[in-house]
């Protein structure tokens, strides 16, 4: 067991070690869910669309932003799965998250038929070699999986 | 009612990468001492209200102004914690002045970020359900943001470079700065990619630090002191949460806040009327991207007119003289500071980075990654009635 009273680089101050550790399981909701579901076993994705604004949204949601309109799971529709990138970086540290990927690149897509984007992790591809207004394909992880990660990244598309 | 409020006393500790000689009690402490001593105020009979901005995992306590009550004076009367950026504090505490429900309020903002890793903080502003697990934080979503907005305005990396130039340079002659240094454009093109195509001195370092500022109505501004800092104008607003949900070149909430403030203020060229602006540059390229949102220059100009130096601080728009936010300043303090700076130049009591003559001065603090939450305070040396305007901004 560590000593609680570490002490600092000054011997006169004091830090207390402290570790905030939670579990969670924080509940995806009505559309959500059929997003989720969708994903895990038919490799679909999908959005939601207000039919008043005639916008699709990604994350699918019950309420469009733009018109508060309620939308349901009557309004979820298949969007992509090719996408155009939007922008992108490389991380030259660990995030804050364990992220399967090496190197860890980020990047957000616009989905064919949606018009909001989707942040996620690129793979498959040099740094060097990313351009705003790429065409990208998900990569689908092969295990099911019941988070975001059912998307293991995006990558370049072979069209 | 009284329908004037201003600022009437600023104070901030030395900002320092780490304090490891005080808790967030006792860091507190030292900035509102001095605005007391300051204003000669004391803190059970002349305050009535208090307003304090903190971060629940930096101190290490949900709703974390409930361990400081005895520095604040909760246990004496209303206290409110804002969650949000400080400069969102100056909002609420001219509201509640305005309301005619209080008449001096003491504002508090304190952070030690070396407390704790600032992006496993800053992990947790995500979503849960879509995004957090891919663990982002701050810098990539900044990062994603640059990118996104140089590419679409054609901002370049130097002109980028020069936003940390200038405020590297002018955080030297600012005592609670702690990051000041003088730099060339080549050094800071040559600083470490720390989340391509940002670069070590692109960010804010981590710092440790408290500002407190009294508020009062005019009545009572005008007993505490002869040069008060006069709100002229207020306005908040958010952009959508997630990252993808709008165009990151874009900067809709702030031109909406920035809308709201100037037209309480009467502010309708703000390129000719605003002689100063501090703004929220917590990653370099911010400065320019919310000089633009604050409609200080076109879409895409910025670049141009930081490379021309219209912004410096012998420019025809000085912005950021205190040395902003790169110079070091606390994340959630960031926008109280903000607030502070602008006030002492428009009390003239901003010392070694004084600017001549400032009448109107703008202050801009956001929070949440990539700015989704916008405030914009507009502060004078003359007093204007806020009662005919506020709430007109529709
Ligand atoms: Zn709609």
């Amino acid at each position: 067991m560590t000593d609680i009273f570490a002490p600092s680089e000054n011997r006169d101050y004091f830090e207390v070690d402290q570790h905030i550790t939670a579990s969670s399981r924080y509940y995806a909701g009505r559309v959500g869910s059929r997003f989720f579901i969708a994903l895990r076993d038919e490799q679909k994705i999908l959005g939601s669309h207000c039919p008043k604004c005639n916008l699709t949204y990604w994350p699918p949601r019950n309420t469009c932003g733009r018109c508060f309109s309620q939308l349901s799971e009557s309004d979820l529709l298949e969007i992509g799965p090719l996408g155009t990138l939007e922008t992108f970086t490389r991380p030259n540290y660990t995030p804050p998250q364990p992220v399967p990927a090496a190197p860890v690149l980020y990047g957000i897509i616009k989905l064919d038929g949606a018009d909001t984007g989707m942040a996620h992790l690129l793979g498959e591809v040099d740094f060097e070699n990313l351009k705003i207004g790429m065409r990208m394909q998900p990569v689908f992880a092969e295990a099911p999986a019941a988070n975001i990660l059912a998307i293991r990244y995006f990558k370049p598309a072979e069209e | 009612m009284t329908d004037r409020v201003a600022i009437v006393g600023v104070a901030q500790t030395r900002f320092s990468p780490k304090r490891a000689d005080v808790n967030v009690g006792e860091l507190a402490y030292e900035a509102i001492e001095q605005v007391l001593q300051q204003t000669g105020l004391e803190i059970g009979r002349d305050i009535d209200n208090s307003i304090s901005c903190s971060h629940d995992i930096w101190d290490g306590q949900t709703i974390s102004d409930i361990g400081i009550t005895d520095v604040i004076g909760g246990h004496l009367r209303n206290e409110e914690k804002m969650a949000m950026d400080g400069s969102t504090a100056a909002y609420y505490a001219t509201i509640g002045i305005l309301s005619g429900e209080f008449d001096c309020t003491l504002l508090l903002a304190h952070t030690k970020m070396s407390q704790t890793d600032r992006n496993i903080v800053n992990n947790t502003a995500f979503d849960p359900i879509y995004t957090r697990m891919l663990g982002f934080d701050f810098t990539t979503a900044a990062a994603l943001q640059a990118r996104r907005y140089m590419s679409v305005y054609g901002i370049t990396e130097e002109q980028v470079a020069r936003v940390v130039l200038k405020n590297l340079s002018n955080a030297r002659l600012n005592p609670v700065m702690h990051n000041g240094r003088d730099l060339s454009l080549d050094e800071i093109l040559a600083a470490p990619l720390i989340a391509d195509p940002l670069r070590a001195l692109d960010l804010a370092p981590d710092s440790d630090g408290a500002v407190a500022l009294i508020m009062a109505s005019e009545e009572r501004a005008k007993q505490i002191t002869d040069h008060p800092a006069w709100i002229l104008g207020i306005g908040s607003c958010y952009d959508a949460h997630y990252l993808g949900d709008r165009d990151l070149a874009d900067c809709m909430a702030l031109e909406k806040a920035a809308a709201m403030a100037y037209r309480m203020a009467g502010i309708n060229d703000p390129r000719r009327q605003v002689d100063l602006v501090e703004l929220g540059d917590e990653f370099s390229y911010q400065e320019l991207l919310w000089l633009e949102g604050l409609g200080l220059c076109k879409r895409g100009e910025a670049g141009c007119i930081t490379a021309e130096g219209l912004t410096a601080r012998s420019g025809e728009l000085p912005v950021n003289p205190s040395g902003g936010l790169l110079g070091g300043v606390p994340a959630n303090v960031a926008g109280l500071n903000r607030v502070a700076e602008a006030a002492n130049q428009v009390m003239g009591r901003a010392g070694e980075v004084q600017i001549k003559d400032v009448e109107i001065a703008v202050a801009q603090g956001h929070s949440g990654f990539c700015g989704q939450h916008q405030c914009v305070i507009v502060l004078g040396r003359e007093p204007r009635s806020l009662s005919a305007s506020a709430g007109r901004s529709r």
